[in-house]
């Protein structure tokens, strides 16, 4: 994708900050907050989210490549992923806006989108401000006029075993010397690793690692690894504190294994965003989330989440059309 | 923020979740607790927590020594409490055991035929590849432990849905 297809403008005289348009959407910032604009059936529309929130919402959809289904930024802004195409939506799952007809959904390549949202990441974020981290790690630099850029930050990637970190070949174990120190709010997280004795020539089979040394390293919030890969079968573990950025309405079950602490998950009809439970999940719990749900997270202290997923291909599909349960389990 | 306490939970130390309901089905989140689980487990049999289509996790109790198990995929486990040890042999005719589209994890019939590949010991968070083509058992002599494994549903899986989850 070259740049030149990326619609923005100079830099604001006020503030330093550029805008941008895709589609029939127009966004700019200014020192508090993003603003995004479209007109739908000639009437103007605008929604204002504050910089810091939509930042890392930003953040988590550039980094996921869209994720599994729909990352609502808030109530209102969001995206669909259809891998390859993206939606991009105002309204359109906000039963009020939606009932008035005030929402619109535009369709885009999935690499233009991914240049428009990189580019006015890139612009909008602060040299101070990093918006993978939690809100104690980092600094209000989002606040104010441009200044600098963190691209050491938003450009972290997401780390996918081929098998298991550790084994020959693959994902590094985290050190502190390719930047993965041990979280202030793990430091009491053991670090002692298994004992592994391997047979000469099983070298590459045989193999195990302290997965929860492993992520007390991480250095982002829920922002999910892979580190085990059993066919479809992904084991994504990620540590999350404070709120999770953006709602995530899947197209397909999701399964939450909480391994250390407690995240409590507000769940959302998908559609309209009515509120449908609170599911409180301490360590060792496990619960799905259903394919007709969205859902944001709550983590008090820094925890260690299991994201589990399903990463058939066909599956959106499959549900979208009704012939797989949105549960589950039935029992 | 300046003290921090990560809280894990184990066979004799936990404390479940809970589920508020606004406008829907508790059922919904197939919601239970792997260490409650266990408690209510018999040594090494496969209880299915977590279940997506054909994939699954199991959680295990182990208490003594397993039977031998073998599969045509990787699986995985993560020790969630105790200490563990898993022996590996590599079969020397796996596909006689599992043919190469049978899927979950396959217990053996006598001890398994082949050169060792080795032993782990696992502790608390430590997690372990279980190569495909491999046999492996799990030991433990101390006092039970908790496996959670990633594999498929297989003929020893054991679901036992409404007696586990919130409802």
């Amino acid at each position: 994708m070259s740049v030149t297809n990326i619609i923005s403008s100079t830099p604001s005289i006020e503030n330093g900050y550029c805008s941008f348009e895709l589609g029939s959407f127009s966004f700019h910032r200014d020192e508090y907050f993003a603003h995004i604009s479209w007109v739908v059936n000639g009437r103007g529309m605008s929604h204002t989210i504050s910089a810091d929130v939509f930042l890392r919402a930003l953040m988590r959809d550039v980094a996921w490549g869209f994720f599994y289904g729909r990352v609502n930024f808030d109530n209102v802004f969001g995206t669909t992923n259809h891998y390859g195409q993206v939606d991009m939506f105002a309204g359109s799952y906000n039963g009020d806006l939606k009932a008035k007809n005030l929402d619109l959904l535009e369709t885009f390549d999935t690499p233009l989108i991914m240049a428009t949202f990189k580019t006015m990441l890139d612009d909008w974020t602060n040299e101070s401000f990093d918006p993978f981290a939690a809100p104690d790690e980092t600094t209000q630099g989002w606040i104010g006029k441009k200044s600098g850029s963190n691209l050491a930050a938003i450009n972290r990637e997401r780390q996918v075993c081929q098998r298991q970190p550790g084994l020959p070949g693959d994902v590094a174990l985290r050190v502190d010397e390719d930047g993965y120190p041990q979280n202030r709010a793990f430091a009491d997280v053991s670090e002692d690793e298994p004992e592994v004795y391997i047979e000469p020539g099983f070298e590459s089979e045989v193999g195990a690692f302290n997965l929860f040394a492993f992520l007390s390293r991480s250095n982002v919030t829920w922002n999910p690894s892979i580190t085990s890969i059993c066919k479809e079968s992904l084991f994504c573990p990620t540590t999350e504190e404070y709120i999770l950025p953006i709602a995530h309405g899947n197209d397909r079950c999701e399964w939450f294994f909480q391994m250390s602490d407690q995240i409590d998950w507000k769940v959302e009809n998908d559609e309209t965003g009515q509120p449908r439970a609170k599911v409180v999940m301490k360590a060792g719990d496990i619960a799905a989330m259903p394919a007709d749900c969205r859902h944001t997270g709550y983590s008090p202290k820094r925890s260690m989440l299991l994201v589990w997923e399903n990463a058939n291909p066909e599956l959106p599909k499959l549900y979208a059309d009704g012939k797989l349960p949105v549960n589950p389990i039935q029992f | 923020m300046s003290e921090f306490k990560t809280v894990f939970g184990s066979l004799e130390n936990y404390e479940k979740g809970h589920i508020e309901i606004i406008d829907d089905d508790p059922k919904a989140y197939a919601f239970s607790n792997i260490f409650e689980v266990a408690n209510q487990s018999a040594p090494y049999e496969k209880v299915v927590v977590g279940k997506n289509l054909k994939y699954v996790i199991e959680t295990l109790r182990a208490e003594g020594d397993s039977d031998w198990y073998t599969c045509a995929h990787d699986e995985f486990v993560v020790c969630m409490d105790g200490e563990i040890e898993v022996h590996l042999v590599k079969l020397n005719n796996s596909a006689s055991y599992t043919p190469e589209n049978k899927e979950g994890s396959v217990k053996l019939e006598s001890d398994p035929e082949g050169p060792k590949m080795g032993r782990i010991i696992l502790r608390h968070g430590h997690q372990a590849l279980l190569p495909k083509g491999s046999a492996y058992r799990f030991s433990n002599r101390k006092k039970p432990g908790v496996l959670i494994m990633q594999t498929i549903c297989g003929d020893h899986s054991v679901e036992k849905w409404a007696e586990i989850c919130y409802s």
